[in-house]
């Protein structure tokens, strides 16, 4: 689960990093009320879980509070990358010596937490690494010992040649090293990671992703979610215990098993066609999630034909032909149905499909290139 | 001949007394697995299934019958510490079904196990089954028979396609074997990999990976210096979006890294043979075992 900044920002003043007081606000006007309070230059940010904002234009400078409220007009209701900004961020503007970048990310290949830190900070990380990776310094902690002092103080000194501003960042890194741990997360940056021509350190923008594993024992963090900032299917979805994501295709997929979606949405795409999603039923045979299942895919207007891709392992078969046609008795469907099941309770499933005048395949290959077929052939 | 389980197997089941637990252990019992133990705390002295005996702890359950792996069945929120007290419990081999373990839990986990030198299989994976020896975990028995390929997947339902198809078409396996969809997990493509190529049982491997990480691309690279044995990949996620957790926590493309195009570059780059389609395994694997 990605926080925005604000969010990102009041955990980082918990464990003690020094970060810009800020308000979030929802209105031009409130926009306005809030960069009086700041008196001075402040900055108008948008808070959306998408990287680029500032290239995107959903950040901006503002000298005044009339400024303030006309740039946040503009930003609010704004759309980077498919996502409308309802919230903008308005903090004083900082002055600006230098901009280094601070992240802590959880590195699968070291099977640790890594720190990157670099003294070219300000820009997209990623493309530091890939033209100038010499001016990237990584550094994995071993979580029992933890960011030692010494460790920190050397990440410290990469950064700064004086000794005070690299104490001072050391201490920041070890700060960020502890709201990485107690709040789970699978990421965590400071970037712009500030020092101002007085010589204070200060987090001028921060993010954190939360590992979902971690959210069920900290409800704390589950609170942050905002919803409103979701896909209302993916969010529908999610509240039913099912994955989804939505594309823009418009075959709609149903399978049972990650990997099993994916390969289903490629062969989708190998014939020719366009999946409308990625849906997971999971494991557990219940019928309900195959009538949640179906209610949210249909909802989509994209979509003309609809694929079920059942492997019955501990998905019982016969379990997913009963939510199917419990789910077409509530909602008759208007656009054409394709059934590929096969494994656990095969031939009861049969049975039951075929009771209510519904046929299924046991082949993918063929479900797949008839689900194409029907919802209007190859793009 | 198999890799990693098969007859001699004794398994201790954790969290035997549970939903999935009770049902799996049951399933594996029918196919023939050494069910010798199972754990759940305070329920120590209890027989599952009248036959079973059902252990407080690990320790006490290794004790009284000698079980050398283990397979666990407990809630995401207990996994983690499962997992560690296997591993000290003195089992070689530790299989964790659970889906939904916390990351950095897992960078605790990780170096306790290596350093006890037992090999951990997932977590959030369905475990392993050697055709007609062996099966831990929950892959269906009767899609499998044994034969010459081996079979490593990072997925669940995936795997059981592909190995579907294999057995219909008269082409059996050695092992599968799912290494899991988490981030961190405790056994990768190339353990398997060289487990495979010492097995003289097996000819041939099938691979299935998936968008995210590096695994597979370094596992390519190890086909091609270390293997004899011929390989077919698959990767899925060819059409899964950037950024977005693709169900397993750790499907997801990071920034430009991890996508299916740059895998399916490297199988190339290291002659392994490319299934375009989950079907195609069927003829690339009998072409290589001619």
């Amino acid at each position: 689960m990605n926080l925005h900044e604000y969010q990102a920002k009041d955990i980082f003043r918990q464990f003690g990093i020094n970060t810009p007081a800020g308000e979030v606000v929802t209105t031009p006007a409130a926009a306005k009320e809030a960069a009086r309070k700041f008196s001075g230059p402040v900055m108008v940010k948008a808070q959306v879980h998408v990287g680029g904002r500032g290239k995107a234009g959903g950040v901006k400078f503002c000298k005044t509070p009339d400024e303030a409220q006309e740039k946040a007009s503009k930003i609010l209701g704004m759309q980077i990358k498919g996502l409308t900004v309802q919230k903008v961020l308005i903090a004083p503007a900082a002055d600006i010596a230098t901009e280094a970048y601070v992240g802590i990310i959880v590195d699968r290949a070291r099977k640790k937490p890594v720190f990157m830190v670099s003294a070219a900070g300000g820009i997209d990380i990623e493309e530091v690494a890939a033209t100038t990776p010499e001016k990237i310094k990584y550094h994995a902690v071993d979580v029992r010992y933890g960011l030692m002092p010494f460790e920190a103080l050397e990440l410290g000194f990469f950064l700064y040649k004086d000794a005070k501003l690299a104490r001072g960042a050391a201490k920041v890194m070890q700060q960020l090293y502890a709201a990485f741990m107690a709040n789970g997360c699978s990421l965590a940056e400071i970037n712009p990671f500030v020092v101002t021509p007085t010589g204070e350190i200060i987090a001028l923008d921060g993010k954190m992703v939360i590992d979902d594993n971690e959210l069920d024992r900290k409800p704390d963090l589950e609170a942050l979610r905002d919803v409103e900032s979701e896909n209302p299917a993916e969010v529908d979805a999610r509240e039913n215990n099912l994955t989804f994501i939505k594309l823009d295709g418009n075959v709609g997929c149903i399978v049972n098993g990650a990997g099993l979606a994916m390969a289903t949405m490629d062969l989708v795409k190998y014939y020719g066609g366009e999946p409308a999603n990625f849906l997971d039923i999971g494991g557990s045979s219940n019928p309900e999630k195959v009538v949640n299942a179906l209610r949210i895919i249909t909802a989509d207007t994209n979509v003309k034909a609809i694929l079920f891709n059942i492997f019955g392992g501990i998905t019982r078969t016969d379990d997913v032909a009963n939510g199917i046609v419990t789910a077409l008795k509530q909602n008759p469907l208007k656009v054409p149905l394709v059934i590929r099941l096969t494994g656990t309770n095969e031939e009861i499933a049969l049975k039951i499909l075929a009771d209510h005048g519904l046929k299924a395949s046991s082949d993918m290959d063929e479900a797949v290139q008839q689900a194409v077929k029907l919802a209007g052939g190859a793009q | 001949m198999s890799v990693f389980i098969n007859k001699q197997t004794k398994l201790v089941v954790q969290g035997i007394t549970g939903r999935d637990g009770s049902f799996h252990a049951k399933q594996m019992m029918e196919y023939g697995t050494q069910v010798v133990a199972g754990v759940t705390p305070g329920k120590g002295g209890q027989k599952f299934e009248g036959t079973v005996p059902v252990f407080d702890t690990v320790a006490d359950a290794v004790q009284a019958t000698g079980a050398n792996t283990s397979v666990i069945y407990v809630p995401p929120p207990y996994a983690a510490d499962a997992i560690m007290e296997a591993a000290a419990s003195g089992v070689s081999l530790v299989v964790c079904i659970t889906e939904g373990v916390s990351v950095l839990d897992m960078t605790k986990v990780y170096p306790f196990v290596k350093e006890r030198g037992v090999r951990l299989l997932g977590p959030n994976c369905p475990g392993l089954i050697s055709p007609g020896e062996s099966k831990v975990g929950i892959i269906p028995g009767r899609i499998c028979t044994p034969g010459p390929v081996g079979v490593v997947s990072r997925s669940g339902t995936l795997t059981y396609e592909v190995v579907y198809q294999l057995t219909r078409a008269g082409i059996g396996q050695t092992t599968c074997v799912g290494i899991g969809g988490d981030p961190i997990n405790g056994t990768n493509f190339i353990d398997c990999l060289e487990a495979f190529e010492k097995d003289p049982a097996t000819k041939a491997i099938a691979m299935m990976g998936e968008i995210g990480g590096t695994d597979e691309q370094e596992a390519a690279e190890y086909v091609q210096q270390h293997m004899k044995k011929p390989v077919v990949g698959f990767i899925a996620g060819q059409t899964a979006p950037p950024g977005r957790r693709m169900g397993h926590a750790g499907a997801i493309i990071s920034g430009s890294a991890g996508t299916a195009a740059e895998k399916i570059e490297a199988f190339e780059k290291c002659g392994i043979g490319v299934a375009k389609r989950p079907m195609d395994f069927v003829e690339l694997i009998r072409a290589r075992l001619k």
